[in-house]
């Protein structure tokens, strides 16, 4: 038998204890459905989505922030698609747009440089949303503006870190942790080793092919049933245990560490990044924002990216909240755990 | 030059445009009469469609709107077992479009009614405010022989779904356009006439067909899955995909199975003829990578056979289907 | 969330490199990563993240191998 078909076997007929497996970021949510992996487990697996995706906890009032600058005039919000649909507090990116907001959509935020360069009388917001994978792209920016004297590209920054929000879940009753492959590339397997040595939770570090996915499954299954909590690596073509040490340096000179509110879950201590003061003057507003509590009561989002709940356990999903007109971020389109449930389960 | 206002009052300036640019490229003996109907012969079963282009940027690899407008309304009546026959034209123009810009599309359209073995008998021009742009309508008229009967009522199970080519390259080079990624990847704008009469002419038992337009594969199968009642099971490993065209969705986070097409078509075929009309596909210009990817079964909706084994329920495109970071 | 992907660095001016992901061109900084024409590169949001270690490519039947010698260890 090949050694992957053995890895699909064992994960088939484990029949210990019933296990919580978190897969932290959004990206393996995706990967995960797209895989049909959770078809390939024994039902005493269950995979639950984590906070680890930026649009689904990026908070109310920051979307409602990017709304009120982009009705100003002389104005443009750059964007990644993602962020058009995510409903704030009464309108979203997308109907702002339709009601004559100027929103550019691209890939990468560099992209907009040379259109800045071109027209020196209209302002670009960078939605600078992410975690540590895409911060240092902001402060690359940052070198190219400052070098090049641009005056007219502003940020509102809502940048998590990882770790912080995984030791809450640690706290809580997940078994083990599909940690983030592209996290990981920045801040090093490192980072996991002291929540996994105190909580004693297995992390395995994971790529995105559902061959990497099943293996760390397996991996993290075995760990868990011989009682072996430490912090693997399988995805060590790109990921190294100290990470990379230019990001980190780029992330420390542009960025200092503050608190954060998470969408649905609250304030977490020390867990998101900020421009340093001397940068300050390229921000708008976005240390401001972390004081702001949702007045978001129907969203049961905080509790699925948490892995408390299925989206299909939340009172609203598939009723009052669907992709058509999602109530929180978690259900919008295809890129929250909601509407990645959604789409694929119907 | 630019297109005024001007041009589209019905006066002076609107015969001069439509003398310079539409009657010269796609005039023929019924649009030339400049009735204000065409008068047209019909006996038999017709099918009758329309379609309405509004596409960004304009002109793109492998083609422009005008190029669109032709096929997807050809491929359209194509798809209901029709030999396309007339089309009708309608196009509204944003003053300030450039004159050379829609002469461009007018020929482009030329070029694919006569590709098509169409006739574009029926047209019309307004001009509103704007920045340039351009919407055209068309709607075709086609005849249905006979011993065509195709709906997606005659797929039953054991079917075999038989997919023309490969997935998402004309939503890949739109995105490639707008995101400004350079690569080679053409839309496969093209009418399917010498695919889908290949398959009538050597006899193959076809039950139904689709073209995968807007909300790619996956929506197309739910809808057949629907209109059929049955359940569809595909396998991933089958699905062709362009390399250049994976590579940008590895780069955009898209989905092949969700991308638009313009050139691609799924026919449901009777297993007994399935592997014959894989054959005679290879063999047409355009067919060239046609797969069997599934068949009809029994139950509802459709299924994924995943790489490594999984499954997966393939829903319709929620959504406009947007790049993504996460 | 991360979407990212690997491509071959094709040329490099300055901070900017050509990034070949199958047959599509990108320009990516890689003002974080020390690499050279020829390298991988791991690229998310226009940014090279990461020298892609080929050698430390995560093959299925070594991966097995590790997992089964720290389960029996």
């Amino acid at each position: 038998m090949r050694n992957f078909d053995r890895i699909l076997d064992y994960l088939k007929n484990y029949s210990g204890r019933p296990l919580k497996i978190m897969e932290v970021c959004g990206t393996h949510t995706s990967a995960i459905i797209k895989g049909g992996i959770r078809e390939l487990l024994s039902d005493k697996i269950k995979l639950v989505s984590g906070p680890g995706c930026p649009v689904c906890v990026t908070q109310q009032s920051y979307i409602d922030a990017l709304i009120k600058l982009s009705r100003k005039s002389g104005t443009v919000i750059v964007t990644y698609s993602d962020m058009l649909k995510v409903p704030g507090s009464t309108s979203s990116l997308s109907m702002a747009q339709a009601e004559g907001s100027r929103v550019k959509m691209i890939y990468s935020p560099l992209d907009i440089l040379p259109e800045a360069i071109e027209n020196p009388d209209i302002t670009y917001i960078i939605a600078a949303i992410g975690f540590e994978t895409t911060a240092p792209v902001y402060c690359l920016m940052l070198e190219e503006i400052i070098s090049k004297g641009i005056q007219n590209i502003r940020f509102l920054t809502s940048i998590k870190k990882i770790i912080p929000a995984l030791e809450l879940l640690c706290a809580d009753d997940i078994d083990a942790f599909i940690a983030p492959g592209h996290v990981t590339a920045i801040i090093g397997s490192n980072a996991y080793v002291e929540l996994s040595g105190k909580y004693k939770k297995p992390f395995t570090v994971t790529g995105f092919t559902s061959e990497n996915i099943v293996i760390s499954l397996y991996n993290l299954v075995h760990m868990v049933e011989s009682g072996r909590y430490a912090v693997d690596n399988i995805y060590k073509s790109v990921v190294n245990a100290t990470g990379n040490l230019k990001a980190q340096s780029i992330l420390n000179k542009y960025f200092v560490v503050g608190d954060a509110y998470w969408r649905g879950i609250g304030r977490i201590l020390q867990s998101g990044l900020y421009l340093r003061e001397e940068y300050r003057m390229y921000d708008v507003g976005s240390f401001e924002l972390v004081g702001n509590e949702d007045v978001d009561t129907l969203c049961s989002c905080g509790e699925v990216i948490t892995g408390k709940i299925q989206p299909s356990d939340c009172a609203f999903y598939g009723n009052a909240c669907t992709p058509f007109n999602p109530l929180g971020p978690c259900m919008v389109s295809s890129e929250g755990a909601c509407g990645v449930y959604y789409i694929n389960k119907g | 030059m630019k297109i005024t206002m001007a041009h589209g009052s019905g006066g002076k300036e609107t015969s001069e445009l439509i003398k310079t640019i539409f009657t010269k490229h796609i005039g023929n003996e019924i649009l030339s009469r400049q009735e204000d109907s065409a008068i047209l012969q019909m006996n038999g079963k017709i099918a009758y469609t329309t379609d309405s282009f509004v596409v960004t940027p304009l002109v793109f690899k492998g083609g422009d709107i005008g190029k669109l407008a032709i096929c997807g309304t050809v491929n359209d009546l194509l798809m209901a077992g029709a030999h396309p026959q007339y089309i009708s034209a309608g196009f509204i123009i944003e003053e300030g479009m450039d004159f050379e810009l829609l002469e461009t599309i007018v020929i482009s359209m030329a070029e694919s009614a006569r590709e098509a073995g169409v006739k574009i008998v029926a047209a019309d021009t307004k001009v509103i405010n704007g920045n340039g742009g351009i919407y055209i309508n068309t709607s075709g008229i086609g005849f249905i022989p006979d011993d065509r009967i195709l709906s997606v009522e005659n797929c039953k199970v054991g079917d075999c779904v038989i997919l023309s080519g490969d997935l998402g390259d004309h939503h890949a080079c739109i995105y490639s356009s707008r995101m400004g990624i350079q690569n080679d990847i053409s839309s496969d704008a093209m009418p399917l006439c010498k695919l889908v009469d290949a398959l009538f002419d050597n006899d193959i038992k076809v039950n139904c067909m689709r073209d995968v337009t807007r909300g790619g594969l996956a929506t197309i199968l739910n809808e057949l899955s629907e209109g059929s009642k049955c359940a569809i099971d595909i396998d991933e490993n089958s699905i062709p995909v362009g390399d250049a065209t994976a590579g940008l969705c590895s780069i955009l986070g898209l989905d092949p199975l969700f991308m638009g097409n313009e050139g691609k078509f799924v026919a449901i075929v009777s297993p007994e003829h399935a592997l014959k009309a894989l054959e005679i596909l290879h063999s047409t210009p355009g067919g060239e990578n046609a797969a069997i990817i599934g068949k009809i079964s029994e139950g509802k909706g459709v299924k994924l056979t995943t790489k490594i084994g999984g499954k997966r329920l393939l829903n319709v495109l929620y959504g406009e289907g947007l790049p993504r970071i996460c | 969330m991360c979407v990212a992907t690997v491509g071959l660095i094709e040329s490099i001016d300055g901070r900017i490199a050509s990034v070949n992901i199958k047959n599509n061109i990108l320009r990516v900084d890689i003002g974080i990563v020390d690499a050279k024409v020829g390298d991988y590169v791991l690229v998310h949001a226009g940014c090279a993240i990461e020298v892609v270690n080929r050698e430390l490519a995560d093959e299925i039947d070594s991966l097995y191998d590790e997992i089964e010698a720290a389960f029996n260890a």
